[in-house]
């Protein structure tokens, strides 16, 4: 079990307790969160699940490979602090993370 | 090479595909998509042969990839499946070689691409809501009542021409010629099948580079005098490091000028059309549209699946590929059929039937994946949500009344005109 709080960028809090071994895209879709599209399904292709994931939970996480930096790259409002959700799945470690959507997905 | 000879342009109807060899099916044929027939053709491929080669057509060798999970493979794939030279399945030696960044490969894609998305960035998209909808009000306002019109002319290319002309800061008194060099800029029938005078083509290519050439000496000038900036593609390429001196380049300039054109016009304007006429070929979803007007979202995607406004995008073989059993050589031609992959009974439930309500509708192929993901998708869709908004506000019912008369191409999937009525109050 794990938690996911998915924040949008009006302040709204999104808690989601899960024992899925998802990815974060998954877990946003099934939960019913919005701001996230996934258009590809999750294939890491389109970009439509960019996320902002704070230091402290990045240092946590698999980094990011060559496919999912050529799809950040392509949204106007990336950062540091970019992912695609699709591509980070949920395991204990990441119990409790915050999980920040931008304004919009391209 | 004389392609009208080769394209058995004067044969008018288009065989049954089950009555001929498998190896025979020749879907760059550009008389599918202008006689609807054809959902039988790519069905057989995606059934007997998803990576099918043909080895001689008009358009030279190439292999076809037709399932949904084969075009995703190559589209995301792009050190395996170059987009240089070209992504429309013909070549052709053009006096004028037009560098666009869709024909591009990273590393120079990205910078090119990064320079101009701006333009239909989340943030001027907040800013054009409210002029697209002025604008889909103006349009639907002066339609003409318990009469029968042309929904192409009057409705689909209006708006999309009105709406690029904004986003490319030109008056609006010019907006047809866009619709203009856009129609030129994919008729060739060595690049698409559709018939079309290349001379006539390489005038209008060049009056569309001098008009903008003059627009940028404009918006230089403006800037020059202090002027303040506006949002349009212009001025922010100008205020570009990586591209303030496109002008010094004049193929890529004009290139990338005509991408934004194309891109922005044949396909919003056929999802357009499309939509209406789907609607009416389904009178039930008509019918819970008008009951539940928040299916507009989920319709819109479907609209653009169902449509699929762009047939394929092409690609060539960097290295030996393995794809579904069949082994790709190194240099050839690859071409993805979106048009197929949107049907593929695979991946989506009852593809061929117009569900606006259709679970998971936002995983079509119609904008491509990969990094060479339509970025004005967006837009695209806000248009399609904002008019259908406002033809719900206004009108019951829009009638077609005739078939739609359709684009001879293998590329653009579209619409020469559709007529329509709307009853009188």
């Amino acid at each position: 079990m794990a938690s996911v709080v998915f924040v949008e960028t009006n302040g709204n809090r999104h808690e989601v307790e899960t024992d899925q071994n998802e990815s974060l895209m998954q877990i946003a879709i099934d939960n019913g969160v919005p701001g996230i599209d996934g258009d590809c399904g999750g294939a890491c292709a389109c970009g439509t699940c960019h996320v902002l994931i704070d230091d402290q939970w990045l240092k946590k996480m698999n980094p990011v490979n060559e496919s999912e930096e050529n799809m950040i790259e392509m949204a106007p409002d990336r950062s540091e602090q970019s992912r695609l959700a699709c591509q980070i799945q949920l395991n204990e470690s990441l119990d409790g993370i915050v999980v920040h959507l931008p304004e919009y997905q391209m | 090479m004389n392609v009208e000879m080769k394209l058995s342009s004067a044969q008018t109807v288009v065989p049954d595909p089950y009555s001929i060899d498998l190896k025979d099916i020749d879907v760059s044929d550009p008389r599918l998509l202008e006689q609807g027939v054809w959902e039988s053709c790519f069905k057989r491929l995606r059934d007997e042969d998803p990576v099918h080669y043909v080895e001689d057509s008009p358009f030279g060798p190439f292999w076809s990839i037709t399932r949904y999970e084969d075009v995703m493979y190559v589209d995301t794939h792009h050190q395996q499946f170059s987009s240089e030279p070209a992504i429309v399945i013909g070549d052709f030696d053009e006096e004028m070689p037009l560098d666009m960044f869709i024909a591009m490969d990273p590393p120079k894609h990205d910078v090119q691409r990064r320079a101009v998305q701006a333009v239909v960035a989340p943030a001027n998209l907040a800013e054009l809501e409210r002029v697209i909808r002025d604008r889909v009000a103006e349009i639907l306002d002066g339609l003409p009542r318990d009469t029968s019109f042309d929904w192409v002319e009057n409705v689909s290319m209006e708006l999309t021409a009105r709406m690029l002309a904004t986003l490319f800061g030109m008056p609006q008194e010019d907006r047809h010629k866009l619709i203009y060099w856009s129609d030129m800029a994919t008729a060739l029938e060595e690049m698409t099948g559709t018939i079309a005078d290349a001379q006539e083509r390489s005038e209008a290519l060049t009056e569309c580079a001098e008009y903008f050439a003059q627009l940028w000496a404009r918006r230089a000038q403006e800037k020059a005098e202090g002027k303040a900036r506006g949002f349009d593609l212009i001025t922010l390429l100008q205020d570009n490091p990586d591209t303030a001196d496109l002008i010094e380049r004049p193929m890529e300039f004009l290139g990338n000028l005509l991408l934004l054109i194309v891109g922005g016009n044949d396909t919003t304007r056929n999802s357009i059309t499309g939509g209406l006429y789907f609607l009416n070929q389904n009178p039930s979803e008509y019918e819970k549209l008008r009951n539940d007007h928040s299916l507009i979202n989920n319709m819109v995607s479907e609209i653009i699946r169902f449509q699929t406004p762009l047939a394929h995008m092409r690609r060539l073989a960097t290295e030996d590929v393995e794809l579904n059993g069949k082994t790709i050589k190194k240099g050839d031609k690859v071409v993805m059929w979106y048009v197929s992959a949107n049907r593929d009974e695979r991946k989506i439930e009852s593809p061929d039937s117009f569900l606006i309500d259709r679970k998971n509708a936002r995983q079509h192929l119609s904008f491509g994946f990969g990094v060479h993901r339509c970025m004005g998708n967006r837009l695209a869709e806000m248009q399609l949500r904002i008019l259908w908004e406002e033809i719900l506000k206004r009108f019951d019912h829009i009638e077609v009344t005739a078939e739609p008369v359709r684009l001879r191409s293998n590329f653009v999937k579209g619409y020469l005109s559709m007529a329509v009525r709307i009853p009188a109050v």
